[in-house]
């Protein structure tokens, strides 16, 4: 579904403020595969979501997507986004505030489709919308016509959400799409985002600060440390995994350096 | 009293024809969130190409026609030096600005002024008195059809992701929008409307000439701001928006006809201008550190949420 080979990436090379973001990634994702992704901050998790969905280029490595496996390494943000469905952490990012619900939908329902002079939405896909927002329990299905710059960072998270998975992707990545939300819409957010992969059997990679979170959902955690993957864990063995189990790993990885405030208060 | 009211047709015509302009200042500005200084000299490229070919015996619909796509193909240049070079917009938008004075000496033959008189030639609008009726109800034919077209536009899947583009560029490209295509569009059609805008101001002022954009750029922004300032609250549509621009338009140009009437010397209209957008644009800052905005719950959104 995702290949990830040798993937390199460092920011302001030959400068001081030369940062080795990426050292050396290789990462395969399974059809169906849940992964939540944990690390310190700098560790390169955002790094390397970034360059899975082309923000910047990578120095060196491919990057495959797919069944068929397409290298995707040189393509463009715009030109990949067919393969990804995107949360990101800030949820202002997600949407267009200046337009309206069912427009930012009906934006997302085109990604990968070569825009035309059709109109941009069709009265087919407003009761599709009506429906799939009712879905959300958010009191959203009423107020198709608001201006996504209206709602709270909850809705409009949600409403990313939706719009990541309208067209089902190859692969859904999140980028902490829950980190600045208060802990009770972050828990609502996080169990639409479960319910969505379920329903539609997606591969997910899931970055998150919340250990726990990081736990309890998926099939496979992934824990990073300067650029690399330490750890690897699925099946029963993540299962089974405590929080304490993961501080330990963290301890060891940096050599008991490790004092991530945001880490140990979660 | 009663003179300035007779004399006020003629504002309102200039107005209307500045108007158009400001809606292709409208797409640049609002909707692509780009200050695009290419239009100054977008006016003067549109007024030179409808009067030379006109008075070279072109029909004068295809001479505005042809206006049109030299401003398109100006906007053009402007969008690929933004995207393709990465030179900042207002950079790229005066590149092609000053490259553009040439081309209109170019065009002209040299000459600075190009006339064209309505007792030569058939043209579309003029300020003669006793036609100033037919003009305003011509420029408003123009304007409708303008406003529905931009509507229909704007409305379709490629107009929503150039308004995506414009609004977050971070979502559009996540949403397979290729933002650089997309801002190169919107500043072809909007250098494009302001040559047609160019092409009728021509006939207007009897005249093209190479000043005729400067500052242009400044009147479109004073247009649009006080079209927002004054309809933002009521009008919601987008053609109500553009209708917006083009009132604004008139607006300016009915208060500059008074205050000229007042007393005020001609050579300090550009002075008035930039007074008149820097308050305009100052307003909503001011009124935001005077009276803080209370927040508002978004219709029962928060608890929701």
């Amino acid at each position: 579904m995702l290949e990830i080979q040798g993937v390199y990436k460092t920011f302001n090379p030959g400068t001081i403020n030369e940062k080795k973001a990426l050292n050396g990634i290789d990462l395969k994702l399974n059809e169906g595969d849940f992964v939540t992704v944990i690390g310190g901050n700098g560790a390169g998790k955002s790094t390397l979501l970034n360059m899975i969905t082309g923000v910047y280029p990578v120095d060196c490595g491919t990057i495959k997507v797919g069944t068929e496996g397409t290298d995707i390494t040189k393509f463009a943000e715009h030109k990949r986004a067919k393969y990804f469905g995107r949360v990101f952490q800030d949820p202002m990012t997600g949407t267009a505030a200046d337009m309206e619900i069912q427009e930012n939908l009906a934006l997302a329902l085109r990604r990968g489709k070569i825009r035309t002079l059709v109109p941009g939405i069709r009265s087919k896909e407003k009761k599709q919308y009506k429906e799939l927002l009712k879905k959300l329990d958010l009191g959203l299905e009423d107020r198709l016509t608001s201006k996504v710059g209206l709602l709270s960072g909850g809705q409009r998270q949600a409403i990313t959400l939706l719009m990541a998975t309208l067209k089902k992707p190859q692969l859904l990545l999140l980028d902490e799409h829950t980190a600045a939300l208060d802990p009770q819409t972050a828990a609502k957010v996080l169990s639409l985002t479960e319910e969505i992969v379920k329903e539609n059997n997606l591969t997910t990679l899931m970055i998150t600060h919340n250990m726990k979170d990081a736990i309890r959902y998926g099939n496979r955690l992934i824990m990073m440390n300067d650029g690399k993957i330490i750890y690897d864990i699925s099946g029963e063995e993540k299962k089974n995994l405590k929080v304490a189990d993961l501080l330990d790993l963290f301890a060891k990885a940096s050599n008991g350096e490790f004092a991530n405030d945001r880490m140990l208060l979660s | 009293m009663l003179e300035f009211i007779q004399s006020l047709p003629s504002p309102i015509a200039k107005g209307m024809i500045w108007g158009i302009m400001a809606i292709g200042v409208y797409i640049t500005f609002k909707i692509l969130d780009l200050a695009d200084l290419t239009v100054d000299g977008t006016l003067g490229i549109g007024g030179v190409v409808l009067v030379m070919l006109t008075t070279s015996g072109l029909n004068i619909y295809l001479a505005l026609f042809v206006a049109f796509i030299a401003g398109c193909v100006a906007g053009f240049v402007t969008g690929v030096l933004h995207t393709k070079f990465g030179i900042p917009a207002i950079l790229a938008g005066i590149l092609t600005q000053l490259a553009l004075y040439s081309v209109y000496l170019r065009v002209a033959d040299g000459r600075a002024n190009l006339p064209i008189s309505g007792r030569n030639y058939d043209l579309i609008v003029t300020s003669n008195t006793d036609k100033l009726g037919f003009t305003i109800f011509v420029i408003a034919i123009f304007i409708v059809a303008i406003i529905a077209i931009l509507y229909w536009f704007f409305g379709t899947e490629l107009g929503h992701s150039i308004r995506a583009t414009g609004c977050n560029q971070s979502m559009a490209r996540a949403n397979g929008i290729n933002t650089d295509t997309r801002k190169i569009i919107g500043l072809i059609i909007s250098n494009g409307i302001v040559a047609i805008s160019g092409g009728l101001l021509a006939q207007f002022d009897g005249s093209a000439d190479i000043n005729m954009g400067r500052g242009a750029i400044v009147i479109g922004l004073a247009a649009v701001i006080i079209g927002e300032v004054i309809f933002s609250k009521i009008f919601k549509n987008f053609a109500l928006r553009l209708l917006s621009a083009i009132i604004g338009a008139v607006i300016y140009f009915i208060v500059q006809s008074l205050v000229l009437k007042m007393g005020l010397n001609a050579n300090d209209l550009k002075l008035f201008s930039a007074v008149v957008v820097a308050i305009f644009l100052g307003l909503p800052y001011w009124k935001s550190k005077i009276a803080p905005k209370k927040v508002k719950s978004n219709e029962g959104g928060a608890e929701n949420a």
